[in-house]
This record gives structure tokens, sequence and C-alpha cells, in this order.
């Protein structure tokens, strides 16, 4: 496939966002501003970019715990993002779901979740829609390799299949549930090949590399508006921090880090490299795309600290939608 | 006024609501064309509206659930079955998870139309695994609406404003009142949640309960009737949102209560009226609070054991006799 330059530019600059936005959070709560826990992104920017970008505004988009990212690549509101994650009452949730359920459901994001891989049947229903009502929306759902050994990927890879539903699978495999290998607990080379079994059309790709999981996406997407039905798209890639705030990840082998964590395998260099290879971007156009992000974001954090909490009796608010 | 079973009513709600409303459609096992339903209340509804809006699904609890969910919250209105009350385990990270808590987590940003119809409650010896009530659960779960019609007239007229509220409803039927007749009308009409019917007007004592209980209790207050006793019989409908207003003043009318639900005792939405009341109108109380229940043992097969299983109107009627 040959991409053309924008796409490429925006491979990188959606990657970048996502790193941008992530470094922005670990400070944060190096500071001590974010409450509770969090699962980061950094490490794995290049598949929600590489998702995201082929899909159009209108398109479906389900999270997990590890959230934040795609999100943000998702076309978020960053000031309310990072408000979110500070529980402030400008927070896309209003405070009310923080790190694990950061949403924003007027971009396309259907949710974030806590309950691993519980928002596989929650695609399966957003594409079941799309599809009853006649659109040619797509829905992608993001997964981790963890969450394909829950009973939900079987049931709903296979409701996905019978139906022919516009939706696609993306398994980010980085290695880790926690501290459980995925090769402990999986008994096949790749957690694509499950999807034989459901007669899914599922490729493997370099999660790290964006080009590659947008080449695939657009493959994906494309037998999705069809009518062709689902594709699954094993990401390999890698957390850069441990799983959640405190964890340290030591139970990782250091030739695995020194590989996975290493400059030619850093997602944002990867894109970055290729842009500027094929011309469609120069050092300069990067830096100054850097430099208008990192404003961004740090306009973003200076709003989400300004932003007050919400009034404790708001606590009671939101439990039911009003009956017209 | 035609006289129709509370099965043939129950149709007719669903079928008027997707004649009305093209987002409404129906997803469960076996609700379809082969079956129509395992207490054949869909039968007949795949041959007129296709089997694209009456839907079969694979035996996927947890995924029909939650691909309710997912299509509620992007544009349609799912009614989806599970087939016995009992396999709603399957389903619970949906239903109370997903559902139940995902507006408020997303802070308002969405809402979940959905309807889940289920069944409870025993009498027909099929067993511990088919015959459970296990309404408070859900009674426990806040941003679930829980509608449990014991009356013909009462399940066309709440199915109704099932569809039509914007959350999601936990439609709870009884597998022994399907058969029973009531006069319903064949026009369109709803019967609002949250408004509990007075069933008999009486002045001695209060009996609350729900389901089939309140069959056998109105033939309780029949025969106590003859012995001078007054009975006010009193169907809450729908147990969230839960008319408490009707029952107080019933109770400060009386002065005596005496709740009846086939659920196991201890932990039943018994326990919570009593609470509730005791709370609220203490002082109109000539005596205590009696509860009839079923024993805290899961439900037995045989019909000696089932019999003994499900309160009976001696229980009932012994309980009323002793504190009137
Ligand atoms: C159903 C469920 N079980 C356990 C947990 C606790 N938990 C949170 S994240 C996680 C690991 C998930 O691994 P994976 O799906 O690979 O995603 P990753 O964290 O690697 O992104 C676990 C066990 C949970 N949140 N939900
Ligand atoms: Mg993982």
């Amino acid at each position: 496939m040959t991409v053309d330059k924008k796409t490429l530019k925006e491979l990188y600059t959606r990657t970048l966002k996502v790193r941008r936005f992530e470094e922005k959070v670990w400070d944060l709560f190096g500071e001590n501003v974010v409450p509770g826990t969090l699962h980061l992104y950094l490490g794995q920017e290049a598949v929600a970019a590489g998702v995201t970008t082929a899909l159009k505004k209108t398109d479906w988009i389900q999270s997990t715990h590890r959230g934040h990212g795609h999100v943000v690549a998702k076309g978020a509101d960053m000031n309310a993002a990072l408000a979110e994650l500070l529980g402030k009452e400008t927070g896309s949730c209003k405070g009310k779901g923080g790190s694990m359920h950061i949403t924003q459901f007027n971009v396309g994001v259907l949710g974030a979740t806590g309950v691993v891989a519980s928002g596989l049947p929650i695609a399966v229903g957003a594409a079941l829609s799309c599809q009853m009502r006649g659109t040619d929306d797509v829905v992608a759902c993001f997964f981790g390799d963890g969450a394909s050994n829950n009973g939900t990927f079987g049931e709903s890879l296979n409701m996905s299949a019978i139906w022919k539903l516009p939706l696609i699978w993306i398994v980010e495999n980085n290695l880790y549930a926690m501290g459980t290998p995925i090769k402990m607990m999986c008994p096949s080379a790749t957690i694509a090949q499950r999807a034989d079994g459901y007669c899914i059309p599922n490729v493997v790709v370099d999660g790290n590399n964006a080009l590659a999981v947008y080449e695939a996406t657009v493959e994906a997407v494309k037998r999705a508006r069809a009518g062709e039905g689902p594709t699954l798209i094993e990401c390999q890639t890698y957390r850069m921090k441990g799983h959640s705030r405190f964890d340290a990840a030591k139970y990782r082998p250091e030739k695995e880090t020194k590989y996975w964590l290493s400059e030619e395998r850093d997602a944002v260099r990867i894109i970055r490299e290729m842009a500027i290879e094929q011309g469609a971007l120069t050092e300069t156009q990067a830096e100054k795309i850097d430099a208008k992000i990192s404003k961004d974001v740090e306009k973003a954090a200076d709003f989400a600290k300004k932003s007050d909490f919400p009034k404790p009796e708001e606590t009671l608010d939101d439990v039911f939608a009003e009956v017209a | 006024m035609p006289e129709k079973t509370y099965r043939d009513a129950l149709k007719d709600g669903l079928r008027e609501e997707m004649i009305r409303d093209e987002r409404v459609f129906i997803m469960g096992e076996d609700v379809g064309l082969n079956w129509g339903g395992a207490f054949k209340v869909t039968k007949g509804l795949a041959d007129e509206f296709g089997e694209a809006r009456v839907r079969d699904t694979p035996i996927s609890e947890n995924t029909i659930a939650g691909t309710a969910v997912g299509a509620a919250i992007t544009g349609m209105i799912p009614v989806a079955e599970i087939m016995f009350g009992d396999l709603i385990t399957l389903a619970m990270d949906q239903v109370c998870n997903q559902a139940a808590k995902m507006r408020y987590m997303f802070g308002g940003q969405t809402s979940v139309p959905l309807v889940l119809r289920t069944v409870f409650g025993g009498g027909k010896n099929i067993a511990s695994h088919h015959s459970q009530s296990l309404e408070s659960w859900f009674m426990h779960t806040p941003g679930l609406k829980i509608a449990v019609p014991a009356f013909a007239y009462d399940v066309k007229g709440l199915i109704k404003t099932a569809i039509r509220d914007p959350n999601p409803v936990l439609f709870l039927e009884h597998k022994l009142v399907y058969d029973k007749k009531e006069d319903v009308p064949d026009e369109d009409y709803t019967v609002p949640f949250g408004q509990a019917k007075v069933r008999r007007e009486g002045e001695d004592v209060t009996v609350w309960g729900t389901f089939f209980m309140l069959h056998k209790a109105l033939e309780v207050a029949d025969e106590l009737a003859k012995d001078g006793i007054s009975v006010e019989v009193i169907d809450p409908r729908t147990l969230a949102p839960l008319d408490k207003k009707t029952l107080i003043e019933s109770v400060k009318k009386t002065g005596r209560l005496v709740l009846v639900t086939e659920e196991t005792k201890t932990g039943a939405t018994t326990a919570e009226i009593a609470a509730t009341v005791q709370e609220e109108a203490f002082d109109w109380l000539d005596a205590p609070i009696k509860r009839v229940n079923a024993p805290d043992t899961p439900v037995p097969f045989s019909p000696p054991l089932e019999g003994y299983f499900i309160p009976d109107n001696k229980r009932i009627a012994q309980a009323i006799r002793e504190i009137v």
C-alpha cells in the first residue's frame, strides 16, 4: 500500500500527541494531583494512532482500562480528558469516571471500562446498531492480550462473525496482563490465530509501527464497510512503564526490556523517521508539530489543575436519564 | 374488552412498540422463528418483523446483555431476553457493571435505553437452576429500573413504559402467571413506573407482595373476608422506582403489614420494605411486620419439597391471623 504524505504526517501527529499527553499524566502523578490509580499507554501509542487514523469521525471505538491513548487519538478534547483524570467538574465525565472510565462520547468513544474484556460485547452491540441502522459506520474494539482469555472473547468474536458485523478487533498484545506473561496463559503462538476458529480473518502487525497498524486497519475497515464482516488485528507492542501506578515491572526480563524499550523500537521515532524519509515532513516541521502539541498539553494541564472539584452533592446526579 | 392471557398481552405490547418505533428490536436465545421464546412470548413476531428484528442469538448471556448495551447507546432500543432468571448470573457484568453504571460513570454523556426480560419463580418442578427469584440483587443495584408485572393488563402497559424509558429496565416475569387472564384493551396504553396498585381494599391488614404471591394473597383475602378479616392487597408493579407512598398510606390506615414474596428470606425485597416501613411509619404500626418468604435454601426439585419451599395460601393466612 502506498500512503500519502498527509496520512504519514497525521500518523506522526497522533502518535506524538498520545506520547506527550501520557508523559504529562506521568508528571502530574509525580506531583500527586492524580487521585487513585492509572494505567499508562506509554509505549503503545502507535496502536491507537494507527487505528484511529484509519477511521472517520462517526466511527466508534471501544476502549479499555488503559484508555487515555485511545481517547486522545480519536480526537478527544485534552482539557476535558486531563481534568477528568484529576477528578475535576470540568472533566468529560464530571469527575465521576477518572482514568478507567475516561470517555468522550461525542468523538465516538463508546466507553472505557474497568472490567477487563467487558468492552467486547458492547462493541458487538454498537456494530450491530451500525448495521441495523443502515449506516456505513464501523466499530474498532481495543482489548489486551489478557482480555483474550476471558469468556466474552469467544462469545463476542462468534457473534460478530455470524452476523458479519462491521467490527475490527484490535488486540494490543503487550506481552503481559499485569505480571502474567501471555505465553504462560495462551497455548498458541499468536492471539490472532484464535480468530481462525471463528472464521475471522486475522493478522499480526508490529504494534509500534503506526503505519503498519494503519494499513492493516484500512484493509479491515474496507471489509467492514463492504459488509464482509469483522477482522482481528493483533498489534504486538510493549508498555514503557509498569501495569499501573506503583508497578515497577520488575518481572520483565532484561533482555526483553532492552529490545522493546530500545530507541529503534520507539513508536514515535519509528513514524517520525518514516515520515521524514518519505518526504512527508521536514525535521523543522516535525519539531514545530511537537512544540504545538506540547503547548496544548501544557495548557490542558493548567486548565485541569485550575478547575474546581465537583460539589460533593453532585454525587447524586446522573444515575438516571430523565424520562421525556 | 377482550380477555387475554398475560403472555398474549405482553406479546401485544412488544408488537405494538415494534410497529410504533423501528429502533425497537428483540434478541435472545430461541426468541425467533423456530421457537418463539422458551415461554412462547415472542411466538410469531419473527414471522411478522423478520429475523433481523427478532433475532436469535448464540447461548452467550453476557454478550447478549452487552450487545444490548452497545446497541442502546448508539441509537437502538433493544429488548433482550435471558431465557431463565437464574441464567442472568452469566450476564451480571453487563447488567450491573455496564448497563447500570454507564450513564453515571460517564457523567451523563450517554443513556442506556434497553429492556432486559427474564423470568423468575418456581412451581414447575424444574429445580435449582431454573426457579429462583433474584429480584433483590437488582434492587440493590443503583441505575436499574425493575418492573415486576403480575397481571395481564399491567404487563402490556409496563412493557411499553419500559421500552419508552431512556434507562436500562429489568423486566421480570413469572412462570406461573403467563396463562393468567384479564381484560386487556387492544388500544395503546401505558402503566407508569413507580405507581403501586391497590388490588383489593381492606381495613385490618396490608399485604404487600409480588408476582404469583399476589394471586395467592388475593385468594387468601377472599377466604379471610368470610371470617370478617378485611385485607388490603398492594402490588408495587415496579421495585425501582418503588412506590413507598401507597404502601405507607395503607399501613397508616391498617396498622398492620404482611410481606409476601417467593424469594428466599435473607436479604429479600421484603427485608427492604420492612426497613422502609419502620423508618417511615413506625408510630402507626400496631403489630410487628410479618414476612412470608421461602426458606434459605436453593429451590428443590421434588413436588413435596418444592411445595414446602414456595409460600402457600396457608402460610400467608397464618401470618395474617397472627397479627390481626
Ligand atoms: C474481569 C477483570 N479481572 C481482573 C481485573 C484486574 N486487572 C486489571 S488490568 C488486568 C490485566 C489486563 O491485561 P491485558 O488485557 O493484557 O491489558 P493490559 O493491562 O496489558 O493493557 C487485570 C487482571 C479486572 N480489572 N477485570
Ligand atoms: Mg497486556
